[in-house]
């Protein structure tokens, strides 16, 4: 689904990731750890062509992401949910505007209920007319979660989605994308929240991985 | 390939036309702009157009005229229009020659006289009307050779300083068009700039479009349809406010010079109505352009 073969990123710098070579194959589930600035983000900016690696090959759907037209990346991304870091709203839009918008820019009319019955799930069914701006750091990630979600995406990227969220939230968030996995999408969730990680294992099979030395490496059983 | 792609933005498209934000400082000065440059250009095109009439009326009076006048003693007149008409037959540059009828130059002298003009009892001169070759005759070699055959004759070529006058009115109407085309093109300098900080304020929404998956054409047509939009209503009220500025100057009467000659003629009032079209469509394509510059520094 997306792969990585001796791949490496700069920004222009030292390689910040070298040596990347990984595989994300249909309907598994991925975490990746590690310290802050290791590189988490820029691995998933990588894998939907926000940034194209500087050596090596990156795949996405059999495709290499040098070979894609600007169209070709649109349409990719509309494959792939992503849960950006900073969320990335539009900030006139409401709440339920920004959550649709990915159905919005491909011409299809989401299902109203659809739409109420997510950001219920989410805690947001009070805040769909509510511009993002208003909404603090917690209710603004759990928007990008729906999001990422409403396209039922093949792929669900999720940059810290729980970073500012309660445990009870945390676990909701959790439950959405196991049950995602469990429908066949692939998921990678970059984390530094060790108890999701525990109790995600718990429920599917969930592999670490992990930034260590600029390179990405599956993590042991110890975590 | 224009007209499709008009009828398409024209189309309505509200969700495309939400994401970017209706207000901010470009929606009025692009309209602005529009209508300003309208109602300019339509000025112009009304001068382009009256230069290009008056050229046509002088140069047509010019190449049709020019008079030979003989005032001579009663009975020299006619065997000295005779000698001048036989002369003027062997003239090169001359189309035709023709002693006017004494009907002719009572009619031309009522208005002074009266008519019961009694023409035999005066001495009134003959006029010989010339109608001119192209090229036409060499004038002062005419004269000298009427001086030696026909000494009553008075060549007056009276059309002739009208020459430099057309040139004038046919480099005024090159000049109208000239104005024309730079004010579009300073519409469309414009309307480029306006789009290009309308895309640089709404950077975000750009960029968060492609993250969600929108193609570039979906991004670029939310701006490019409002910018037509805005442009193609305020040409209309700039092209409407030319029109009826026009449309109310002193009208052109006979003896009407050349101010009052400043207008639109039939369906001369049709070109100004195209105007704001013109105006949508370089809206379009400018911001067409833009955008999609814009759009190619993103990822
Ligand atoms: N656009 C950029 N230009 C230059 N350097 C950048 C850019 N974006 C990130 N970096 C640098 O790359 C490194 C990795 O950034 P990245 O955002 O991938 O880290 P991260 O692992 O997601 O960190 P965090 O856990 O804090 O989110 C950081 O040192 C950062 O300063
Ligand atoms: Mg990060």
């Amino acid at each position: 689904m997306i792969s990585f073969d001796n791949a490496a990123y700069s920004y222009g710098g030292a390689e910040l990731l070298t040596e990347i070579t990984l595989r994300l194959v249909p309907g598994s589930f991925h975490f990746l750890t590690g310290p802050s600035g290791a590189g988490k983000s820029t691995f998933l900016k990588l894998c939907y062509a926000e940034l194209l690696p500087t050596a090596g090959r990156v795949t996405l759907f059999d495709r290499e992401v040098r070979s894609l037209g600007r169209d070709d990346v649109a349409r990719m991304r509309r494959r792939i949910g992503v849960v950006h870091q900073d969320c990335q709203f539009i900030d006139h839009l409401p709440l339920a505007a920004n959550v649709t918008l990915p159905l919005t820019v491909s011409g299809r009319d989401g299902d109203p209920q659809d739409l109420s019955d997510l950001l219920g799930w989410v805690g947001l069914g009070a805040l769909a007319d509510a511009l993002p701006p208003q909404l603090s750091g917690g209710e603004r990630q759990r928007a990008a979660v729906a999001r990422a979600v409403i396209m039922g995406p093949d792929v669900v990227l999720a940059d810290e989605p729980t970073g500012n969220l309660d445990w009870e939230m945390s676990l909701r968030l959790l439950t959405l994308l196991v049950e995602l996995n469990k429908m066949g999408k692939t998921i990678l969730v970059a984390t530094h929240d060790l108890n999701l990680i525990r109790t995600a294992k718990a429920q599917v099979a969930a592999r670490v991985l992990r930034i260590k030395n600029r390179r990405i490496q599956l993590a042991g059983a110890d975590l | 390939m224009i007209r499709a792609a008009l009828a398409r933005i024209a189309r309505r498209d509200r969700a495309a036309d939400r994401v970017v934000p209706t207000s901010g400082p470009t929606a009025w000065l692009t309209s602005f702009t529009a209508g300003a440059m309208t109602f300019l250009a339509v000025f112009a095109l009304a001068l382009s157009l009256a230069s290009g009439r008056l050229a046509d009326r002088w140069s047509e009076a010019l190449a049709r005229t020019a008079t030979i006048r003989i005032s001579a003693p009663t009975d020299q007149i006619a065997p000295q229009t005779q000698a001048v008409l036989d002369l003027l037959a062997t003239t090169p540059g001359i189309a035709s020659a023709r002693a006017m009828t004494d009907d002719e130059q009572r009619a031309l002298l009522e208005p002074w006289f009266g008519p019961d003009l009694p023409l035999d009892a005066l001495p009134i001169p003959r006029l010989i009307e010339i109608t001119e070759a192209d090229p036409g005759f060499d004038a002062e070699g005419l004269r000298q050779r009427l001086s030696a055959e026909a000494p009553g004759a008075v060549l007056d070529d009276h059309t002739r300083w009208r020459q430099p006058l057309v040139v004038a009115a046919g480099r005024l109407r090159l000049l109208a068009g000239v104005s024309i085309v730079l004010i579009l093109g300073t519409m469309a300098a414009m309307i480029t700039l306006a789009a290009n900080a309308s895309l640089a304020a709404n950077a975000q929404v750009i960029r968060v479009l492609r993250l969600v998956g929108a193609r570039d054409s979906y991004i670029a047509r939310a701006f490019v349809r409002r910018f037509t939009l805005r442009a193609l209503a305020g040409a209309a009220v700039g092209a409407l406010a030319g029109m009826i500025g026009i449309a109310f100057l002193p009208a052109a009467d006979a003896a009407g010079g050349f101010l009052t000659g400043l207008g639109f003629q039939g369906a001369g009032w049709l070109l100004p109505l195209a105007l704001p079209l013109l105006a949508a469509t370089i809206a379009f394509v400018a911001t067409r352009i833009a955008a999609f510059r814009k759009l190619k520094e993103l990822t």
